[in-house]
């Protein structure tokens, strides 16, 4: 028998991704995904359930479908995204109903992947050139994405401590940049100037979109468990991402963090208080121990911001492709009509 | 012995289940559990290597390393800094040869100045003419101010915390730097000068202990007359961040200027034997008493030194 998948948030750019490559993979039978969203990418067979920002009618979802591997992909990782009050919704309350969920007694889930992000250890002047998956953060997180991400990451400790046989895996992502994803920071990278704080000149790291679903699918597949770091190798300099991108830097004052990024937004500059800390102190995560495991990238931090610039180069000229379109009715239909011929998936 | 805690006690309860190893990691922490002191010198296992190798990703575009040092920056730092070198400071060298070719090695040094000129004294002397870049290991003072940081960063400067060392010295066998009387020697009165403060908690020599590297103590006299502190405003410090906020015999002598402008004072470097810890590396936690030892004779031992060397001195202008 095969697995039996649950993605959350199947309608953001992660869970979407993380489907498809589901789908690919004929190992899996079901895959079910969640989300208040509809998918904004084109799925054959992922059955798209919709629920509520806080996951409340997980548990019967968990029961009825019998799920036995679990993909939280959907944390807010962006503090612009969402309003505070929605991002701890999502986050901590929508984690802690899914983990509820999935320690039902009949519940059988084997597998856990939480996607989380290299957030968690902050950006300080105090901070080490590298966070190993060990390292404890100098600084008290200050920032609500931060505490809201540790949060996460306490039900996750906690899921996993009591469940012992479930391989429940953490893995932390570092910046992600790429053709598609859309992010501060490659919103950043499209403005006409770059911004940049003053005075400094941060070592950034960054991992491609590709490496990020290769990283869930391949943990996925060894049922590894345990926190992982996955980033890219090697670090490199603001200034020279910019550079790569055929940009100039703007200066942002080096002080006043919270009113810069305040005003950059209402200015509609998707400017979060993270990424300007990210700006000053920058980050880098040691991406060692799941390279140990197996894994390989296709991408280094360069490499990355290299497949951006030039895809945004290509956009430049051609624009970019027209969304897909979720339409209930002709979803259902090809999952469901008799009248059409499946010859794969479950049925197979 | 130093090495009785078991290395599995300062493993974080953060590691939510076992994580497979299949190769690589568990070997270092075998070795050192069986009491081995292979590999003392030796860099790691080919699987464990570090994630970034300069230069080996021909996406970059600019020699900006994981630690911020630019080599060609640098350089062009060395050409400026060369002349002040020579012609300033007279820098002169005794025992040079003591320091060693390759391997990684953690130089502890006295500390003296309001800005103080043993770093880039000791940085440059090194790199010209051992032909080894130097990384020196600093307060986080320096990553807090703009540009200073970006300056600081780009010429060898890391931030002082133990990962760092660690990679720095065990995994990529560097030639490491440190002043282990932090901002307290800097920052001492002049009628204090050539007297070490207290060498922090020994944290250097419980990171030498665990990268499995000699200490390396060089004594140095002459830096304590580039910029003589005469009185200090500790309200000012405190308003500005900084550890402390000298008025300068310079600003005295040369008004305004002489807040950058240091005195042509002879420095002399003298490079004392190596210092090697017989404890086998990677250990999670090493004696307090041993670290505090071993702290307290290497900084008997460049006291003593720096006396015998002010004995030699005849002049503090000519040496």
């Amino acid at each position: 028998m095969g697995r039996r998948v649950l993605v959350t948030g199947l309608g953001s750019f992660w869970g979407g991704r993380v489907a498809q490559a589901l789908e690919a993979d004929p190992a899996v039978d079901v895959i079910i995904g969640l989300d208040t969203r509809e998918p904004g990418v084109q799925l054959d067979r992922t059955e798209y359930v919709r629920v509520d920002e806080s996951y409340s009618i997980l548990s019967r979802i968990v029961q009825a479908t019998q799920v036995d591997t679990v993909v939280h992909s959907f944390l807010v990782v962006d503090s612009n995204q969402v309003s505070p009050r929605q991002m701890h919704e999502t986050n901590v309350i929508g984690t802690m109903n899914l983990f509820a969920a999935a320690s039902q007694p009949d519940s059988r889930v084997r597998s856990v992947v939480v996607k989380s992000s290299t957030l968690v250890y902050g950006s300080t002047h105090a901070d080490p050139v590298w966070f190993s998956e060990d390292t404890r953060r100098p600084a008290f997180p200050r920032l609500r994405v931060e505490r809201s991400l540790l949060e996460v990451e306490g039900y996750v400790r906690d899921y996993a401590a009591d469940n012992p046989h479930v391989a429940v895996s953490l893995l932390r992502f570092s910046n992600v940049l790429g053709e598609d994803i859309v992010t501060p920071i490659s919103k950043a990278l499209s403005l006409p100037l770059v911004p940049a704080v003053f005075g400094y000149d941060p070592r950034v790291q960054f991992v491609h979109e590709v490496d990020v679903v290769r990283a869930i699918m391949f943990v996925l597949a060894h049922d590894l468990g345990g926190i992982f770091n996955v980033a890219g190798d090697g670090l490199l300099p603001w200034s020279e991402v910019a550079a790569i991108c055929g940009k100039r830097l703007a200066p942002l004052p080096p002080v006043g963090r919270k009113t810069v990024a305040s005003a950059l937004t209402r200015l509609g500059v998707d400017m979060p208080l993270e990424l300007i800390e990210l700006l000053t102190y920058g980050r880098g995560a040691d991406n060692r121990r799941l390279k140990q495991a197996g894994f390989s990238y296709e991408h280094t931090s360069a490499g990355a911001v290299h497949a951006f610039a030039e895809a945004a180069r290509l956009r430049g000229t051609v624009g970019r492709p027209r969304a897909y379109r979720y339409e209930r009715d002709v979803e259902a239909f090809f999952r469901h009509s008799p009248a059409v011929v499946r010859d794969r998936g479950s049925g197979a | 012995m130093a090495a009785e805690k078991s290395p599995g006690a300062r493993q974080p309860r953060r590691k939510l289940v076992a994580v497979p190893h299949p190769d690589g990691e568990g070997d270092a922490r075998v070795a050192a559990e069986s009491g081995a002191t292979a590999a003392d010198t030796s860099p790691r296992a080919p699987g464990d290597t570090a994630p970034e190798e300069p230069g080996a990703d021909a996406l970059r575009l600019s020699d900006v390393d994981e630690w911020g040092r630019s080599q060609h920056l640098r350089d062009i730092l060395a050409r400026l800094y060369d002349p002040l070198y020579e012609h300033w400071f007279r820098v002169e060298w005794e025992g040079f040869d003591k320091l060693p070719r390759e391997g990684g090695a953690l130089m502890v040094a006295n500390h003296a100045g309001a800005i103080p000129a043993d770093a880039p004294s000791i940085m440059h002397g090194i790199e010209r003419d051992l032909g080894r870049a130097v990384y020196g290991l600093a307060d986080d003072v320096f990553k807090r101010i703009p540009l200073v940081n970006l300056g600081w960063s780009r010429l060898g400067g890391v931030q002082a915390h133990p990962d760092n060392a660690y990679r720095l010295l065990r995994e990529q066998q560097q030639l490491v730097m440190v002043f282990p009387e932090g901002s307290k020697g800097p920052g001492k009165h002049y009628s204090e000068r050539y007297q070490l403060r207290r060498f922090g908690r020994g944290g250097f020599v419980q990171i030498a202990m665990r990268a499995g590297v000699p200490i390396i103590p060089l004594a140095i006299v002459g830096n304590e007359e580039t910029m003589p502190i005469v009185a200090k405003i500790p309200t000012l410090a405190k308003a500005l961040g900084l550890p402390y906020a000298p008025i300068t015999a310079n600003m005295l002598v040369l008004g305004p200027l002489g807040a950058l402008i240091p005195f042509p004072a002879k420095m002399r470097i003298r490079v004392l034997d190596p210092v090697h810890l017989d404890v086998p590396p990677d250990q999670p936690r090493y004696s307090r008493s041993r670290i505090m030892d071993t702290s307290e004779d290497i900084r008997h031992a460049i006291q003593e030194e720096l006396y015998d060397m002010l004995s030699r001195r005849h002049s503090v202008w000519t040496g």
